[in-house]
C-alpha cells in the first residue's frame, strides 16, 4: 500500500472541501471579534478611554501591598506537608465500571487520579471517565444533607423515622425492594445481605444500564456458572467482535485496552500482531481500531455469528447450526480461517444481550479451544451482575418500600415509565445517591451517599482479585456511606471503615497464610490498593451446548429491510451517571468528535436518500411508539439503513451542567424475551428544524499533508520503514533531505545543545486506540478550563492535547475498485466504510520552533532540556505564535474562565466565585491558572519534570526512566505515549527511537525541518 | 586451595565482627571521648537539629539543664541510657536521674533513637564546646571574610561623602575669595580717576540675571534637568511598586526570631519543617510551638494566644511577609537542600530581627542575578556529574546556575 492512493479526512467538510471548511482551515482564529458595538457607536474609543482610566487606577491600586495571611495547621498531621503531594491507592467502582487507581492529594484535597500498576486488571491505565471523576467530588450540586420529604433533617432523625417505617412494612408482610446496579463491593453486598436477613421481606434487585444479562444466562446454560468469563486479550492473536465495544465501553475497557495493545505493538524483535475483525452497526472506538470492519444491521448480527460458527465448525469438524440464512460472506470465511489457524490463541466476543447469540459465541470459543487461554470461566469476573428480570420483579412485586442504592431506574432502566408510576403508589421510597437524580426526585427519604473519594469500600472485579477504596478527604457535606446507612438500618452501629475491615477479616484474610496478623495484611492491601490471590479461588465447570435450542432461536431471525436503530454508550458520558461533569461533556467523543450533545448518526448514503443534512433535526419513532427529536450527524462507517443514538443524555434532574443536554434515548430499550435489547425498528421523519452541533473534528486541521503514515503488516515485515514519507527538498545542488537545509545555522545544523536532559514523547499510532483518557488526564493536571458548547462551536476549545481522528480509504481512486480486498461491502463512497487512524497531537516542542522566532516579547522560548517554554506572565497576546505554528497546538485564552459569569452555568465545578471555595479545590496548585489574553499550550508537564528532577537531586542521583511521566503518558491504558529523556540511552524512548522501532519513527511535517521532540511511530494494519 | 580461601574469608569475617564488637564496646564504655574534627562536626549537626530547643552548652538553663561539662558530670553509659529513654532510667530508680527529673519540674525529656556512635559524637561536640567556651573571647576577635566585606562597604561610602563635602567646601572658599577679589578690584578701579566713562561703564556693569533666566538655553537646560529628575523619581517609584523590601508587618503574636533563632540558636528547620523537602518552608503549626511552650513561659500573654488557639480550634493567622506572585514557582528544597544555600542569604540576619522583615527585594532581577553568580553545588551529587564534566571541558570557571539553564523561563514559570 503506497501512500499516494490514500486520502485522509477528518469530516465530510474536509472530504468535500466545503466552503465553510476551506475558509476556517486557513484561519487559526475564528472571525468573532467584538469590534464595534451593535449600534455602530464609539465602542472602540470608549474602550480606549476606559482602558486609560483603568491603567491609571490599576497603577494606583497596585501601590498598596495587600495583606496576605499564612495560616498553618493547628496540629499538623504527621504525613501531610504543605506543597508535597500524597498518593493513596484506591478503587473507582461506579456500577460495574472498575479501575484501580492512585489518588494524588495536595494538602488533603484529591486533585488527580492516576492508574495503579499493582492491579492485574487495570494495570496502571485509567479511562477518561475515571480521570474526570475527581471533578464530580467538588460538584456543589451534590446532596448536602439527609432529607425527608424534601426538608433537611439529621441522620438520627432519618434513621429513627425510616427504621420504624421499615418495621411497619416488614410486619405488614409487604416487600422491601433494594434496587441497585452491579454491586462490585463485597462489603456493600454483605451489608445488603444483612439488611435482607434483618427484614425477611426484603429482596435485592440488581439491573445494569448496559446489560450483560444475556452473557450471564448463556454461561449458566453452557457452564453452570452465572458470571462473565475473564477475558485475556493479550493472548489473542485473532479477535472477532460482534458489536462489543471492548476498547470503549464494554465490560472492562481499561483492562481490555491494556491487554489488546500488547498484541498490537511491533518492534525489531516482535514482528507479529493480532488481527481484529469487527462487525458492528455504528462506528465504535473498537471498530475504528479493527483491521477489518464490517457494518451490519443489528438484525443481521445473530445470523453473522451463526455463519461464523458454521464456518469455524466446518474447518474444525464440529456440528452445524441450522436456520442460518444467506451465503457465508467472504469476510466471515476469512475470519473463520484466521480463527482456526490461531486455535487456542483467538477470541470471539459479542456485545449482544441475546442468549442464543452468546451461546453460539461460547460454542465457537469452545471449538477453538480458547477457554483456559484467552478467556476463562474458572476465574469468572463480576463487572456485570445485573439481571434484566430485576425490573420486572420490582414491577410485579407488591413492594411497600423501595431503597435505591446509587441506581437511577426512572431514567435509565427499561420500563422507566412503569417504574415512575409504581413509585407513586409506594409509601416508603429511599434514595442512597451522592447527587440528585430522576429517581431521587421521586423519593421521600434521601440518605445521601459519600463520593467514592470520601469512602471506605472495596471491590471484587474477579475471583481472587480484591481491591480497597479509601477516603482521600473527609466528607465535604453531611453525607454517609451506603454501607454505613444499611448497617445502621439493620441495627448495626459500625462505621464504614470498621465494616469493610470486618468483612475482610472474615472473608479474605483467612484465604491466605503468608501474613499472620490481620493488621499487617490489611496495611499491605491498603498500601497496594489491591490484594490478588487468584489461585486460592476458582470454580470448576463442565461444558454443555444445546444445539437445538439455539437453532430454534435462529430460525426466527430474518433479514429486515426496515430502518433499524441501535443505542450505544459514549466513551465519555457512558450511561449518564456522571453527566453533570463538564470535563466529560466537553470531551470530544473519539469517533464523532462531538461535544455537549447526543445525536442520530446516519450514513452518508442514507442521508442523501432521505435528504438529510448534518444538523437537521429528525424525529425517530420506534415501533412501540417511543419517539425522540435529535439532530443528525453523518457518520462514516454507519451501516446502511440504520441510525444510532447515544444514551446518557437528556438528564432532567442532574445539575446545571447536564440538565437538558441532548435527549434521553434509554426509552428506546426494548424488552425481547425478558432481555433488554438496545436495538429495534424505527421510522425517521424530518422536522425541518436545524441545530448546531459542537464538533471539534475539523478544528486545527493540518490541511491534508502526509502527517499520518501507515502501512500493512506484510509490508512492514519486508521493510520496517514501509509507509514512511521521506520528503526531499529541491535545491540548486539537487534534492536534499530537509534536515540538511537550515536558514538558521548552516555550519552546525544544530541550534541547541542539550547537555543535561532532552525530553521527548514517542507516540505509537499502532497502539493508540483513541480512547481519550490522556485528554482528561491533561485537563486535570494542567487546569485546562471548560469553555462550553458555544465556545466549542466558535472553535475555541482549550484542550492542550487533541486526538485527531482521520478517516481514510483507498476508494477515492475510482478506477481501482479491487483494492477493497477483503471488504465485501460494495464501496461506492469513501465514507461507506473507511479505515480510521487516531493521532494524539500536543505541542511538538520543536527544536527549530517557528513560534519562538515570531514572539515579539520572548514569551515563548526554548529550554536547554528541549522544551518549548510558554511564559504566561510575559505573553501580551499577539497570537503571532499560534499563527506561525504548523501543528495548531496553541490555544488562546479568550476569557477568564474561572471568574467569568458567562461560564458559571457550564462550569459550576470550576466556578471560583463561590464563597465556599469548592470550585478551586480541584485545581493543581503547581500549575498557573491562566488569565484572559494569554496563549497557552502543552508544557510537556514541566511541573512534573521539575519535581522529578528535584527528587533525583535530593537523592544525589540521575532520574530513573519512568520515574517522571507526563499526565498523558501516565494515564494511557495502551502505553502508546512514551515519555522520557532522549539523552539517556537506557530510557524506553531512546530504545524505541534508536533501536527497536527506529525505522517507524517520524516527525510531523518533516519537510519544514522544525525538528519536533515528539515522534510518531507508523500505523500498521494487519490486513 | 578453594577450601583454604573459604576458611580464610570466614576467619577474616569473624575477626572483623569481633574487632567491631570490641571497638563498639570500647567506644561505648570508655570515658575517652573522641576529639576528631569529623566526629565533632557530626555531633554539632545532631546537637543543633535535636537538642538546641531545650539545651545550651553553657551553664544556662533553657528548658533542660545547661550541658557545659556534662561529659565530666556523668559517665557515657548513663548518658546513652538517659538520651535513649529517660523515663526508663527514672523508673529504674536511678538517683541522679530522679534528682534531675524533680529539679526540672518533672518535665520529661523526649526520647531519641540514636545509635551509640551518634550519642558519643554529640558528647564529643559538647566536650569541645565546653572547653571552647573558656577560650571563646579570644577567638571572637577574628571576623569572617563575609563580615569584613559587608562592613567595608558603608565605610567606603562615608569616606566618599567626606571627600565630596571637602571638595564642595574648597570650591565654595575659592568662589568667595574670587568674589572678594573682584569687589576689591572694582572698588580700586572706581577710586582711581584715570578711567574713561566707557571704561567705568564696563567696570560697573551689573550682571543681568533676568536675561540669563529668559534665555532659551537656560530654559532648555532647566526643562531637561527637570524632566530628568522627575523621570528618575517616577521610574524609581514604578520599579518599587510591588517590591516590599523591608516589609515588617505586625504579627498576631509578637514572636521574636531574635530570641528563638538568635539567643537560643534553634535551627530554622526545627520550626520551618518543609525547608529541606518541599516547595514551601512552611509556617510552623501550633503543635510545634507547644513542643516547648507547654512548659516554658506559659503565663506570658503572647503564649496565652497559643493556648487560646488550641482551645478554640482556630489556627493563628500569621501575616505573610514574603509574597511571591502566584506565577513564580520558588522551591525551598531546591535551594536549601540541593543548592546548600544558607537561609540568611535570602532572609537576612533573621536571628537579629525582633519582628521579621523581608530582607531581599524578591524581584525577578534579584533572582536572576543570583542564578548568574552562584556556582552549582554539584560536588558529590551524581545528578551533576556529567554536567560538571561537560562544563569543565569548555570553561575554567566553576559551573554557575545559569550554565545549566538557570535563567530559563520555565524553571520558575509554569
Amino acid at each position: 500500500m503506497s501512500l499516494t492512493n490514500k486520502t485522509y479526512w477528518r469530516g465530510f467538510e474536509e472530504l468535500e472541501q466545503s466552503p465553510e471548511f476551506v475558509k476556517n482551515a486557513k484561519q487559526e482564529f475564528p472571525d468573532y471579534l467584538p469590534s464595534e458595538s451593535e449600534n455602530g457607536g464609539h465602542y472602540r474609543r470608549d474602550f480606549l478611554k476606559m482602558m486609560g482610566f483603568g491603567v491609571a487606577a490599576a497603577t494606583l491600586a497596585a501601590c498598596e501591598t495587600p495583606v496576605r495571611k499564612a495560616i498553618p495547621y493547628l496540629n499538623k498531621p504527621e504525613d501531610v506537608d504543605a506543597t508535597i503531594p500524597n498518593y493513596y491507592a484506591s478503587t473507582y467502582a461506579e456500577g460495574g465500571d472498575y479501575c484501580s487507581i492512585i489518588v494524588k492529594t495536595r494538602e488533603g484535597r484529591p486533585i488527580k487520579i492516576e492508574g495503579n500498576k499493582n492491579s492485574s486488571i487495570s494495570k496502571g491505565g485509567i479511562s477518561a471517565r475515571v480521570a474526570a471523576s475527581v471533578l464530580s467530588l467538588y460538584d456543589k450540586e451534590r446532596f448536602r444533607n439527609p432529607m425527608i420529604d424534601g426538608n433537611k433533617t439529621t441522620w438520627d432523625e432519618l434513621d429513627s423515622k425510616l427504621g420504624s417505617k421499615l418495621q411497619e412494612v416488614a410486619s405488614s408482610g409487604k416487600k422491601i425492594a433494594i434496587v441497585s446496579n452491579t454491586v462490585l463491593s463485597i462489603s456493600l453486598q454483605q451489608a445488603i445481605n444483612e439488611f435482607v436477613a434483618k427484614y425477611p421481606t426484603a429482596m435485592h434487585l440488581a439491573y445494569d444500564t448496559n446489560s450483560a444479562s444475556g452473557i450471564l444466562d448463556a454461561n449458566e446454560k453452557s457452564f453452570g456458572v452465572k458470571a462473565l468469563p475473564s477475558y485475556d486479550f493479550s493472548k489473542a492473536m485473532v479477535i472477532v467482535s460482534f458489536g462489543a465495544d471492548f476498547l470503549g465501553t464494554w465490560v472492562s475497557p481499561v483492562q481490555f485496552q491494556k491487554d489488546y495493545s500488547i498484541q498490537r505493538k511491533l518492534s525489531k524483535d516482535k514482528k507479529t500482531m493480532s488481527r481484529h475483525y469487527q462487525f458492528e452497526t455504528t462506528m465504535s472506538l473498537t471498530g475504528s481500531n479493527a483491521d477489518f470492519r464490517t457494518s451490519i444491521k443489528p438484525s443481521q448480527e445473530l445470523n453473522y455469528i451463526a455463519q461464523l460458527h458454521n464456518a469455524v465448525s466446518t474447518l474444525v469438524g464440529g456440528t452445524q447450526l441450522s436456520g442460518v440464512f444467506g451465503e457465508d460472506s467472504k469476510i466471515i470465511k476469512s475470519a473463520a480461517k484466521d480463527l482456526v489457524a490461531a486455535k487456542g490463541k483467538s477470541l470471539v466476543v459479542s456485545g449482544s444481550n441475546n442468549v442464543a447469540a452468546q451461546l453460539i459465541v461460547n460454542n465457537i470459543n469452545q471449538m477453538l479451544g480458547n477457554y483456559g487461554s484467552t478467556l476463562s470461566i474458572s476465574n469468572p469476573s463480576y463487572f456485570k451482575k445485573g439481571s434484566d428480570s430485576a425490573i420486572d420483579t420490582l414491577l410485579t412485586s407488591d413492594a411497600g418500600a423501595v431503597i435505591f442504592i446509587n441506581a437511577n431506574p426512572v431514567y435509565d432502566a427499561p420500563k422507566a415509565k412503569e417504574i415512575k408510576a409504581l413509585l407513586a403508589k409506594i409509601a416508603i421510597k429511599v434514595s442512597i445517591a451522592d447527587r440528585p437524580n430522576e429517581t431521587s426526585a421521586l423519593c421521600n427519604f434521601i440518605a445521601p451517599d459519600n463520593h467514592y473519594l470520601e469512602s471506605w469500600s472495596d471491590a471484587k472485579p474477579a475471583d481472587g482479585l480484591f481491591s480497597l477504596t479509601q477516603p482521600t478527604i473527609s466528607p465535604l457535606f453531611k453525607t454517609r456511606q451506603s454501607i454505613e446507612s444499611l448497617n445502621r438500618w439493620s441495627g448495626g452501629s459500625l462505621d464504614a471503615y470498621s465494616y469493610v475491615q470486618y468483612v475482610w477479616r472474615v472473608n479474605i484474610f483467612p484465604t491466605q497464610t503468608e501474613i499472620s496478623t490481620f493488621q499487617s495484611f490489611w496495611d499491605k492491601a491498603l498500601y497496594n490498593g489491591v490484594y490478588e490471590n487468584a489461585k486460592a479461588f476458582g470454580v470448576t465447570s463442565s461444558y454443555a451446548f444445546d444445539i437445538n435450542a439455539v437453532s430454534a432461536a435462529l430460525s426466527g431471525s430474518k433479514a429486515s429491510t426496515e430502518i433499524e436503530y441501535t443505542l450505544y454508550e459514549k466513551v465519555g458520558i457512558g450511561n449518564g451517571s456522571q453527566a453533570n461533569n463538564p470535563w466529560l461533556q466537553e470531551f470530544p467523543e473519539p469517533i464523532s468528535k462531538a461535544t455537549w450533545d447526543n445525536y442520530v448518526t446516519v450514513s452518508k448514503t442514507f442521508a442523501n436518500e432521505k435528504g438529510l443534512e448534518q444538523g437537521d433535526k429528525v424525529k425517530v419513532t420506534s415501533k412501540s411508539g417511543v419517539s425522540v427529536v435529535l439532530p443528525v450527524l453523518i457518520q462514516p462507517g454507519q451501516a446502511a439503513n440504520t441510525v444510532s443514538m447515544a444514551v446518557g443524555y437528556g438528564r432532567e434532574v442532574s445539575g446545571k451542567v447536564a440538565n437538558g443536554v441532548g435527549a434521553n434515548v434509554f426509552t428506546f430499550i426494548n424488552a425481547i424475551d425478558g432481555k433488554a435489547t438496545y436495538s429495534g425498528v424505527c421510522t425517521i421523519e424530518k422536522t425541518g428544524e436545524k441545530y448546531e452541533l459542537a464538533q471539534t473534528q475539523t478544528h486545527q486541521t493540518m490541511m491534508s499533508r502526509p502527517i499520518v503514515q501507515e502501512t500493512t503488516l506484510a509490508d512492514y515485515v519486508k521493510d520496517p520503514s514501509a509507509g514512511r514519507y521521506k520528503p526531499m527538498i529541491k535545491t540548486s545542488d539537487g534534492e536534499k533531505s530537509p534536515e540538511k537545509i537550515s536558514i538558521w545555522d548552516t555550519k552546525g545544523l544544530q541550534t541547541h545543545n542539550y547537555n543535561n536532559h532532552f525530553w521527548g514523547l514517542a507516540i505509537d499510532l499502532n497502539s493508540c486506540t483513541g480512547c481519550g483518557s490522556c485528554v482528561i488526564s491533561c485537563q486535570a493536571e494542567n487546569n485546562v478550563p471548560v469553555v462550553g458548547k458555544r465556545e466549542v462551536i466558535n472553535r475555541r476549545e482549550m484542550h492542550w492535547i487533541r486526538i485527531d481522528r482521520y478517516y481514510t480509504s483507498d476508494a477515492v481512486n475510482q478506477e481501482d475498485k479491487s483494492v477493497a480486498g477483503l471488504m465485501d461491502t460494495k464501496r461506492e463512497d469513501p465514507s461507506e466504510n473507511p479505515q480510521v487512524v487516531f493521532q494524539p497531537v500536543m505541542c511538538q516542542h520543536c527544536n527549530n520552533a517557528p513560534c519562538e522566532t515570531v514572539c515579539p516579547v520572548l514569551a515563548t522560548t526554548h529550554s536547554t532540556e528541549g522544551l518549548n517554554q510558554m511564559t504566561y506572565n510575559r505573553c501580551v497576546g499577539t497570537r503571532y505564535c499560534a499563527n506561525n505554528c504548523p501543528y495548531k497546538v496553541r490555544r488562546f485564552n479568550w476569557f477568564s474562565y474561572y471568574t467569568n459569569d458567562k461560564f458559571a452555568e457550564i462550569n459550576p465545578a470550576h466556578d471560583a466565585r463561590e464563597n465556599e471555595g469548592l470550585g478551586k479545590m480541584v485545581l493543581n496548585p503547581d500549575v498557573t491558572v491562566r488569565a484572559r489574553g494569554v496563549m497557552e499550550k502543552c508544557s510537556m508537564c514541566v511541573q512534573r519534570i521539575q519535581s522529578g528532577k528535584l527528587a533525583a537531586k535530593i537523592e544525589k542521583r540521575r532520574p530513573i526512566d519512568g520515574e517522571i511521566e507526563t499526565a498523558c503518558s501516565q494515564s494511557c491504558p495502551s502505553e502508546a505515549i512514551v515519555f522520557g529523556d532522549m539523552n539517556d540511552p537506557q530510557s524506553r524512548i531512546s530504545k524505541l527511537l534508536n533501536e527497536t522501532n527506529q525505522e517507524r519513527a517520524y516527525h510531523l511535517l518533516e519537510e519544514i525541518n522544525v525538528k519536533p521532540s515528539v515522534s510518531y511511530l507508523t500505523k500498521i494494519r494487519n490486513v | 586451595m578453594s577450601v583454604n580461601l573459604k576458611v580464610l574469608t570466614k576467619l577474616s569475617a569473624k575477626f572483623a565482627v569481633i574487632s567491631c564488637l570490641l571497638f563498639s564496646t570500647f567506644a561505648a564504655y570508655s570515658q575517652a571521648i573522641p576529639t576528631e574534627e569529623a566526629v565533632i562536626t557530626a555531633g554539632k549537626a545532631l546537637f543543633e537539629n535535636n537538642c538546641t530547643q531545650c539545651h545550651k552548652v553553657t551553664d544556662e538553663v533553657v528548658v533542660g539543664p545547661g550541658l557545659k561539662g556534662v561529659h565530666v558530670r556523668r559517665p557515657m553509659p548513663w548518658l546513652i541510657k538517659w538520651i535513649r529513654n529517660s523515663t526508663l532510667l527514672i523508673n529504674s530508680g536511678d538517683a541522679y536521674a530522679n534528682e534531675i527529673y524533680n529539679k526540672f519540674g518533672k518535665t520529661q525529656m523526649q526520647s531519641f533513637d540514636f545509635k551509640d556512635a551518634e550519642i558519643v559524637s554529640i558528647v564529643a561536640y559538647i566536650k569541645s564546646e565546653s572547653e571552647k567556651v573558656v577560650a571563646a573571647p579570644a577567638a571572637s576577635a577574628a571576623p569572617t571574610d563575609g563580615g569584613t566585606a559587608t562592613a567595608a562597604q558603608p565605610q567606603d561610602t562615608t569616606s566618599m561623602n567626606l571627600i565630596l563635602v571637602l571638595f564642595v567646601a574648597i570650591l565654595a572658599i575659592i568662589l568667595i575669595v574670587l568674589v572678594l577679589i573682584i569687589s576689591i578690584l572694582t572698588k580700586y578701579l572706581n577710586n582711581s580717576t584715570s578711567l574713561s566713562d566707557i571704561d567705568k561703564e564696563v567696570v560697573n556693569t551689573k550682571y543681568d540675571f533676568a536675561a540669563v533666566y529668559n534665555s532659551k538655553a537656560f530654559k532648555g537646560i532647566a526643562t531637561f534637568v527637570f524632566v530628568l529628575v522627575v523621570g528618575k523619581a517616577c521610574i524609581d517609584g514604578m520599579v518599587g511598586i510591588g517590591v516590599s523590601q523591608g516589609y515588617a508587618p505586625t504579627q498576631p503574636i509578637a514572636f521574636s526570631h531574635k530570641l528563638h533563632a538568635g539567643e537560643y540558636k534553634i535551627n530554622c528547620n526545627y520550626c520551618h519543617t518543609g525547608v529541606y523537602k518541599s516547595k514551601s518552608a512552611s509556617i510552623p503549626s501550633t503543635n510545634i510551638c507547644m513542643n516547648c511552650h507547654n512548659a516554658i513561659k506559659q503565663e506570658s500573654p503572647e503564649i496565652q494566644k497559643l493556648y487560646k488557639a488550641i482551645s478554640t480550634g482556630r489556627p493563628i493567622e500569621w501575616v505573610r511577609v514574603h509574597n511571591l506572585p502566584d506565577l513564580a514557582n520558588f522551591n525551598h528544597a531546591t535551594h536549601a537542600k540541593v543548592g546548600g544555600i544558607e537561609c540568611k542569604q535570602c532572609h537576612g540576619p533573621v536571628e537579629q530581627m525582633e519582628v521579621v522583615q523581608q530582607y531581599s527585594s524578591l524581584t525577578m532581577g534579584w533572582c536572576i542575578n543570583c542564578h548568574r553568580e552562584t556556582a552549582v553545588n554539584g560536588k558529590d551529587n551524581h545528578y551533576y556529574d556529567a554536567l560538571m564534566a561537560a562544563h569543565a571541558k569548555n570553561s575554567k570557571e566553576p559551573m554557575k546556575v545559569k550554565d545549566i539553564g538557570g535563567l530559563e523561563c520555565s524553571k520558575c514559570h509554569y
